[in-house]
Order: C-alpha cells, then sequence, then structure tokens
C-alpha cells in the first residue's frame, strides 16, 4: 500500500546567483518517516522551506502535490492551514511565556467574550503534552526547560495544530544521546498514529535506526531515494551517496606519541553565576602535547563551563583550583591572560560566541590575536591580509575572498575561520567545544585531519563531544563528567560506548 | 555545497612588488564595484542628487562662495559631535546627551572667560576637561555598572541640562573676547597674499589633493603586493580626479570667499585621525568586534568594559569641542544651547550607514550623512521654507536612508 501524501515535482529555486534547488522530486508515502540528508549547502533546509510556503509559490518552478492535489502555498500559514508543520533547527520558542502561551502562540482559542479562554488552553496544553511524553506544568516557561524538552513543546504545538505533515530540521542536533532516544520513540509513536514525517538529519545512526526511506541531496539535486525497508542499507552507502564517493574512514587514522604535560588542574570548582549551586565540583584533569583527551558528559554535566572557566574565568563565580600550564601555575583571570597563557578555546556555539558574523574573514581570523599584528595600537592590514590568505589556504577555508563576509559561509567553513582564529593566537593548548556540530560529513573529516595535524606539531588538545563515536574516534583518553565531577578516566583502547554511557550517568542523581 | 567560484579579479603571478604593477592590473567592472559598496556609494550618490537639486532650485546659491562657508560655520559642531556619535553606534551604544553635554561646556567656558575674566585657553582646556570628565561618568555606569547606555545617557540628558542652568544661573552671558571667537569665525586667509582669492586656501587643497592620490596609490600598491583585488588603474585615476576637482572646487569657492575657516582645519584634523583611529588601530578594531558581537569579542580576549568606557569618554571630549566651537559662533552661552544636537548627530551616523543593531559604520560616512542633512537644511531656508516643513522633509530622509539601509542589507544577506 504505497500511497502517496507529498509529491514534489521538478522543483527549481534560485537565489541571485545561485542555484540552490534543480529539478528536484520527492516522494513521501502516507504514514512514513522519510529522512532527507545532504552535506550543508546541498539544499536540505531550502526544499522544506519551499514546501512549507517560506518560499511562496511563484518564487520557485515544479509543483506541489499533498493529496494528489495541487498546492500553492503562499505562507507558512497556508501549508499549517493543510496539516504541514515544519519544526526548524534553531527552536522558535518565546522563552518568558509559558508552554501553554507557546503552543497557542498564533493560534489563540477565544472565549465568547473574545479574550483568550487560558483554562481552556492550559487543560488542552497537558493534554497534547501527556501525548509527546512530557510532564511539566502547562504554566512553566519555556525558559526553564531544557533543549530536549524544548523540542517535546515543538512538537506538542505542531500536534496542537492538526499536523499531518510534520517536517523536523536536524531535531537532535542539540540533544544529547538520551534526548535524542526519546525523540525517537515519539517519532515511532507519532507514525503509529498515522502522522508522517520528514526528518532532516546528519546523524546518520539515528536516519538508518528510524527512516522508511531515505532521500539524499546533493548540490541542490536529489540524487537518489533509498528504500530503508527492503535493501540493507548501510551509513556508509549514504554517505556514498551524500559526497559521492566512499569515505574509507570517519576519523583519519593519528599516530600517537604525547610528550610533557602543557595543561593540568587540580581540585577545580565552579558555582554557578547565579544560583547557589556548583556547576563543576573539585574536577582535576591534565593533557599532555600532542595528544587529544576527550571530556564525554551528558547535557549539563558541565562540560562547556568547566572549558570556560578555565579560559580565562569566562563562565561561572567563585572559582577555585590550581591552574598549570607546562608545569608553572598561572592565573588566567581573564581571556586575554588565558590567551597570553597559551590557551585557546573554540565555542560550541561558532554564531553565537565564535564569530561576528557581519565582519569578514579576514578580520575573525585576526580578532584574538590582534597584538600580533600591530604595533603600538596600529594594526597592519597587509601583513592581516597576509595571515588571513595563509589560513584560507592551510584551512581549506572555502571563500571567494578572505574579504568575504563570515555570515554567508557554510557552518563547516565558519568553523574552519573560528579555527583559524584561535590558531593565530598559537596556542599550547586547544579545547574544542563540539567541534562538529551541525557541520556536513566531509567538513567533520576535514577538521578531523586538522585536529591531527596539530597534534603532530606538538599541540594539546581537549575535545569535548556529545557524540561518543566522535571523541573513541579521535581521542587518546577520554574523561567522563557527570554532574560537574569527573566520573572516570580511560584510554581509549579500553573505552567502549557502553562504559563511558555508564560512567556519565553514574551519581547523576546523588548530586543533581 | 555550492560551487566554489574562481576569484573573478586577476591576479598578478608571480607577485609582483614593484610600483609598475600598479599600473597594469586590477578590475575595470564598474558595475560590480558600485555593488559591491552600494551602501557606502548610495550615499555619495544621495549627496549629489541632493547638493544638485539644491543648487537648481535656489538658483546657484547653494553653491556661492560665502554660503559654501556657511554651510561648514552653521554644522561644524554637528559633524563633530556625529564623529563621536558614530563610534558609539558602532560599538552598540548611543548617546542621548550631547546637546546637553554641549551646553554645560560651552557655559563653564563663559563662566571662566567672561565672568571671571580668565584668557581664552582656559575657558577652552576647562571644557574639555568637562566634557572628558561627563563621558567618563557616562563610561562608568555603561560599561562597569551595566547599565544600558539609553538609560544612561537620558539620565545625562537631564542631569547635564540641569547643571547647565545652574552653572549659569538661568542667564545668558556674552560676548566672548575676539581671540576665543576665532575657533568658529576665523579665518586663515592672506597668508601667502592674494588677487581677489586666498592662494594658501588653494595651496591647502592642493596639499590635501597629493596627499589623497599619493595614499591611495601607496595602498594600491601594498594590496597588489598581498595579492589583494583592486580596481584599474584608469579607474583609480578616475577616481583621484573627480575627488580631487571637488576639493579644489571646494577650496576655489572658499578662497573667493573669506578664506580657509579656522574650524574647516579642526574639523578636518578630527577626520583624518579618527577616520585612522576607527580603521587602522586596535582600538577602533575592538569597537567594531564589540558591536558586532558582543560575546565572540570578550571570548577573544577583547576587553569590553574598557573600550565601552573609552568610547564613551572620547564622546565626552567631543561634545566638548562641539561646545566651544558652538559657543564660539554664538558668542556666548544660553541655557537652551545644544538643544536637540543629540537627535541631528544621530540622524548623520544612521544617513550614512551606521546600522542600529552596531558593528556597522564609518566615520566617513557619518560625515556625509551629517552633510546630507546641512545641506537640506540650509537649502530649504535659502529657499525659505519655514521650519515645520524642513523639520517633515528630514524626518523623511532619515526614515528612507534606513529604510533603504535594511532593505539593502537583507538583498545581501548581511554586509558592512
Amino acid at each position: 500500500m504505497d500511497d502517496t501524501i507529498l509529491e514534489m515535482r521538478g522543483i527549481t529555486k534560485t537565489f541571485p546567483g545561485v542555484t540552490a534547488l534543480e529539478d528536484v522530486t520527492l516522494a513521501v508515502r502516507r504514514g512514513e518517516i522519510h529522512a532527507i540528508c545532504g552535506e550543508n549547502g546541498a539544499g536540505k533546509s531550502t526544499l522544506m522551506k519551499v514546501l512549507s510556503g517560506v518560499h511562496p509559490s511563484g518564487s520557485y518552478d515544479g509543483e506541489i502535490l499533498f493529496d494528489g492535489k495541487p498546492m500553492q502555498f503562499r505562507g507558512i500559514r497556508d501549508s499549517e492551514a493543510n496539516g504541514i508543520v515544519i519544526i526548524h533547527q534553531e527552536l522558535a520558542l518565546v522563552p518568558y511565556l509559558s508552554i501553554a502561551e507557546n503552543i497557542f502562540l498564533g493560534n489563540e482559542r477565544r472565549g465568547r467574550s473574545g479574550l483568550i479562554d487560558w483554562n481552556f488552553a492550559n487543560a488542552e496544553a497537558a493534554k497534547l503534552l501527556a501525548s509527546v511524553g512530557l510532564h511539566e506544568n502547562p504554566v512553566t516557561p519555556v525558559i526553564q526547560l531544557g533543549v530536549g524538552k524544548q523540542q517535546l513543546v515543538e512538537i506538542a504545538k505542531a500536534l496542537s495544530k492538526k499536523v499531518r505533515l510534520l517536517i523536523l530540521d536536524e531535531p537532535t542536533a542539540a540533544l544529547n544521546d538520551i534526548d535524542s532516544a526519546h525523540l525517537l520513540d515519539l517519532l515511532r509513536a507519532l507514525k503509529e498514529q498515522g502522522i508522517t514525517c520528514i526528518m532532516i538529519s546528519h546523524k546518520l545512526n539515528e536516519i538508518t535506526a528510524i527512516a522508511d526511506s531515505t532521500t539524499v541531496i546533493r548540490d541542490g539535486r536529489a540524487v537518489e531515494t533509498l528504500d530503508m525497508r527492503s535493501d540493507e542499507v548501510t551509513q556508509q552507502r549514504i554517505i556514498r551517496g551524500m559526497v559521492g564517493r566512499d569515505l574509507d574512514s570517519f576519523y583519519p587514522d593519528r599516530e600517537s606519541s604525547p610528550g610533557e604535560e602543557v595543561l593540568r588542574i587540580e581540585d577545580w570548582t565552579v558555582r554557578h553565576p547565579v544560583q547557589d549551586r556548583r556547576v563543576v565540583e573539585g574536577v582535576g584533569l591534565s593533557v599532555r602535547a600532542g595528544e587529544v583527551v576527550g571530556i564525554a558528559g551528558l547535557m549539563g554535566a558541565g562540560r562547556t563551563e568547566l572549558a570556560m572557566s578555565v579560559f580565562g574565568r569566562s563562565y561561572g563565580r567563585d572559582i577555585s583550583g590550581r591552574l598549570f600550564v607546562r608545569g608553572r601555575e598561572v592565573q588566567a583571570r581573564t581571556v586575554a591572560e588565558a590567551i597570553d597563557n597559551g590557551i585557546a578555546y573554540v565555542t560550541e556555539d561558532r554564531k553565537r560566541y565564535g564569530l561576528n558574523l557581519i565582519d569578514d574573514v579576514r578580520r575573525n581570523v585576526s580578532a584574538a590575536a590582534l597584538d600580533r599584528l600591530s604595533k603600538l595600537g596600529w594594526v597592519n592590514g597587509n601583513e592581516e591580509i597576509k595571515v588571513a590568505e595563509a589560513s584560507r589556504r592551510e584551512m581549506n577555508i572555502r571563500t571567494t575572498s578572505v574579504m568575504a563576509v563570515v555570515g554567508k559561509l557554510s557552518g563547516g567553513n565558519q568553523q574552519k575561520v573560528v579555527l583559524s582564529k584561535w590558531l593565530f593566537t598559537d596556542p599550547d593548548v586547544l579545547i574544542l567545544d563540539e567541534p562538529t556540530r551541525g557541520i556536513d560529513v566531509g567538513a567533520k573529516f576535514e577538521i578531523y585531519t586538522i585536529i591531527n595535524r596539530l597534534v603532530a606539531a606538538g599541540k594539546a588538545v581537549i575535545v569535548i563531544s556529545s557524540e561518543l563515536p566522535e571523541l573513541l574516534g579521535m581521542c587518546d583518553r577520554i574523561y567522563t563528567l557527570a554532574a560537574g565531577r569527573i566520573t572516570g578516566e580511560m584510554p581509549v583502547a579500553e573505552a567502549t560506548q557502553e562504559s563511558l554511557m555508564e560512567l556519565m550517568t553514574k551519581d547523576k542523581e546523588l548530586v543533581g | 555545497m555550492t560551487s566554489i567560484k574562481t576569484p573573478s579579479t586577476e591576479r598578478p603571478t608571480p607577485p609582483d612588488s614593484t610600483p609598475a604593477a600598479a599600473l597594469h592590473s586590477g578590475t575595470s567592472d564598474l558595475r560590480a564595484l558600485v555593488l559591491n559598496n552600494l551602501r557606502q556609494s548610495g550615499i555619495y550618490v544621495a549627496l549629489v542628487v541632493i547638493v544638485g537639486l539644491f543648487a537648481i532650485l535656489t538658483d546657484g546659491v547653494l553653491l556661492s562662495p560665502g554660503n559654501i562657508t556657511n554651510i561648514v560655520l552653521q554644522y561644524s559642531y554637528i559633524l563633530v559631535l556625529a564623529i563621536g556619535m558614530v563610534i558609539l553606534i558602532i560599538g552598540g551604544h548611543i548617546d542621548l546627551s550631547v546637546g546637553s553635554v554641549v551646553a554645560l561646556t560651552g557655559a563653564v567656558s563663559a563662566v571662566l572667560v567672561i565672568q571671571q575674566g580668565y584668557p581664552w585657553w582656559v575657558g577652552v582646556l576647562a571644557a574639555l576637561a568637562v566634557g572628558v570628565a561627563v563621558g567618563a561618568w557616562h563610561g562608568f555606569w555603561v560599561a562597569y555598572a551595566g547599565i544600558p547606555a539609553f538609560i544612561v545617557t537620558l539620565a545625562g540628558m537631564l542631569l547635564f541640562r540641569g547643571l547647565t542652568l545652574r552653572v549659569l544661573d538661568n542667564i545668558s552671558l556674552s560676548p566672548f573676547p575676539s581671540e576665543y571667537q576665532q575657533v568658529a569665525a576665523g579665518f586663515l586667509n592672506g597668508l601667502l597674499g592674494g588677487n581677489g582669492f586666498d592662494a594658501f586656501t588653494l595651496l591647502i587643497g592642493a596639499v590635501a589633493v597629493a596627499g589623497y592620490a599619493v595614499s591611495g596609490f601607496r595602498t594600491r600598491v601594498a594590496r597588489i603586493r598581498y595579492q589583494q583585488p583592486v580596481e584599474s588603474f584608469p579607474l583609480f585615476v578616475a577616481r583621484v580626479v573627480v575627488v580631487g576637482a571637488v576639493i579644489m572646487y571646494f577650496a576655489w569657492q572658499l578662497a573667493h570667499a573669506r578664506g580657509l575657516p579656522i574650524v574647516l582645519i579642526i574639523l578636518a584634523v578630527l577626520v583624518l585621525i579618527y577616520g585612522l583611529l576607527t580603521r587602522r588601530t586596535v582600538f577602533g578594531r575592538q569597537v567594531y568586534a564589540i558591536g558586532g558581537n558582543l560575546s565572540a569579542a570578550a571570548l577573544s580576549g577583547v576587553k569590553v568594559r574598557t573600550v565601552n568606557f573609552w568610547m564613551f569618554v572620547n564622546m565626552g571630549f567631543l561634545a566638548a569641542v562641539a561646545g566651544v566651537i558652538y559657543s564660539s559662533r554664538s558668542n556666548g552661552a544660553q541655557p537652551a544651547a545644544g538643544n536637540m544636537f543629540e537627535l541631528d548627530a544621530i540622524a548623520a551616523a544612521f544617513i550614512g550607514g551606521a546600522a542600529v543593531t552596531g558593528g556597522v559604520g564609518t566615520v566617513v560616512g557619518a560625515m556625509v550623512g551629517g552633510l546630507i542633512m546641512a545641506v537640506m537644511s540650509n537649502g530649504m531656508q535659502l529657499m525659505g521654507i519655514d521650519q515645520s516643513t524642513q523639520s517633515v522633509v528630514k524626518g523623511l530622509v532619515l526614515l528612507v536612508a534606513v529604510a533603504f539601509d535594511v532593505y539593502n542589507k537583507r538583498r545581501a544577506g548581511t554586509a558592512r
């Protein structure tokens, strides 16, 4: 019973200067989970924007058939009226409004007086929350929820709109493993209820676990649609479609020969900036030259907080503990002092904390080490260009010019700009926080290669990652962090995903 | 992944470091150059159109030697304020108090020089010191206490207006001694003699043109050496010729009137210094970085508080310079001096391409924005249009300028 709910035929969408989609055809069966994957910039999001009316009818060529009827959506309201709801990668909830207010935002049920009937709304919201397995009071402000729960609120909101085709753009990108698993279970449950789902994802293990079919998009074209039920489709098979080649290995090989200790922290304790609790407690760790050390922890374990507090105390208050760089105790009280001591921190959120998106590649690369390019406060603009050009070559940053605005680059290239910026500070130790989040498979491989090159050059690297295979593939040694405490340390040869996960969830309820 | 475009500009290979290379490389694609700099070139075009329009509407009176001199004298203090304002706006702040600070610094100067009989330079130094102190006050609250600049300077607007009334005891003071009046009303004239025109003014104009050409050429040579795209040599020459012609025309007109206004020299020096400060110094870069993305700047080791503090100190200093010029021009101090100056300065910055969200803007842009306002006001005054219509027109121009900017930004994604 291959009943097609959605058909997109010959979709072509051009922006000034670029063809984002070219003659894309997509067919989605009723009641299936249909995955769409492809490298960043392949056109996945554009295709979904065409489908949901963000790019209105008339701004593209081709036709959309929903339930066999041709559709012309002029905006997102049109598509939602037909039961097509999109949940974007960046969640679109209003932080200070309650769960119920968010669910019915723009869709408020008015009582007889014309005012909103909040009792009805809250009761209705509670039912919706129950159906997505979220046990929270509907009057709770959304800001008090974690990202995983916010994602569930978004889905509840979609359900309130009588969704028939749910589109999820990278739903698990910001979620930890447990929340991701929960979300995938929910999608299966929705499928049981007859809701069709389109899911854009970079996480191939999730796709192979949950999708009924997978459409691969490359360079604006739909390359192939794989039937996940009949074929034995592997991750390698999908990757081949995405990049047009086989990646022999996700993680490039590396000779490991750690040298002397570069960074060590002892008894490191950090308090939350406003709440009265310890976010990091009594942490000790060390990293040696030419070594990659991983920090594994669930969301909320204090990984980023630990890294940022070490990096010039840029997070938290009442920080205590000792910090040693090359065996010498240092006080890095400001970011500038941390940089001077050879510490670099590459943030997990490059758009918010890593880049000046409205400025060009050149000035972003030099931003953290302008003093290396200046004399008596005057910047040598020509040297700056030279440095930026060198970074562009070495990092393979794909841009027309170093004068190009960073905000226009793809995620992977933006990440290379951030890395370039920190390498230009000539650090001894790099702390990489989720270095491959939200970037495509090809760029991930490039980032891994860059990390290996740094380590070969004698730098010490700390990698924080939510993806355990990444830690297992890249690191020499892995620490596990749970509720702000180190719960384990092991060489990578002894570590497995299971053993790490066990340590990552250890003692959580005791401290929580 | 969109395809990788090959750079459209030709590159000399191997890299040629001789100045001769500057003669035969670069792009002549005028359309691309204009489009790439639409935001900047847009306001130059607007200025030319507005000058042309009012020159016709006023039968050429707008461009008469006497009137050009007048525009310079009349709007110099707004332009000085606009320099400080655009730097604050780039950094993501605003200053609503500058009108009051102009009044206060002028009042302090007037009290010392007119009432107490101190020499003129004591008044000037005291005014500058008061301006710096006011700036430090604002800087403290914004940078170290973390209060938004809008609130701090709104409070400052009331506070320093009140102090002005207190200092002046609610009366106007005048006149200043003649040396003090020279600041805004003085001219350098006849230093090299002249026959109906001032040769010295022409000489300064010629020096400015030469400086522009030489520095432009040096930048060009350096860019080529670092293999960066440049405009083609004929285009470069055309640019220098056009700018040179405008400067020399301007100098010629001034030379036929009263010579080189002292206030124009002050303004030119400030524009030069602050133009370099914003583009070429670490401080300037950090201002852009803070305005573009505060968190990223802080995590890159920028001392955000220090930079914010000095931005406000600088604004206070420039407000005091404007205060001295204004008190000199009006030959005294009045309790209501400088009213609404902040709005003119803010408008100049925004018309000149600064972004409301920070991180974008240039000193030269703010000057052009200020000149657009100045020429419009002056032109409408010459035509005898009443105050109410003038205000309506200026308001609409501000709105259209920012709307154009927003439209432009949306079209281009993001751009400086």
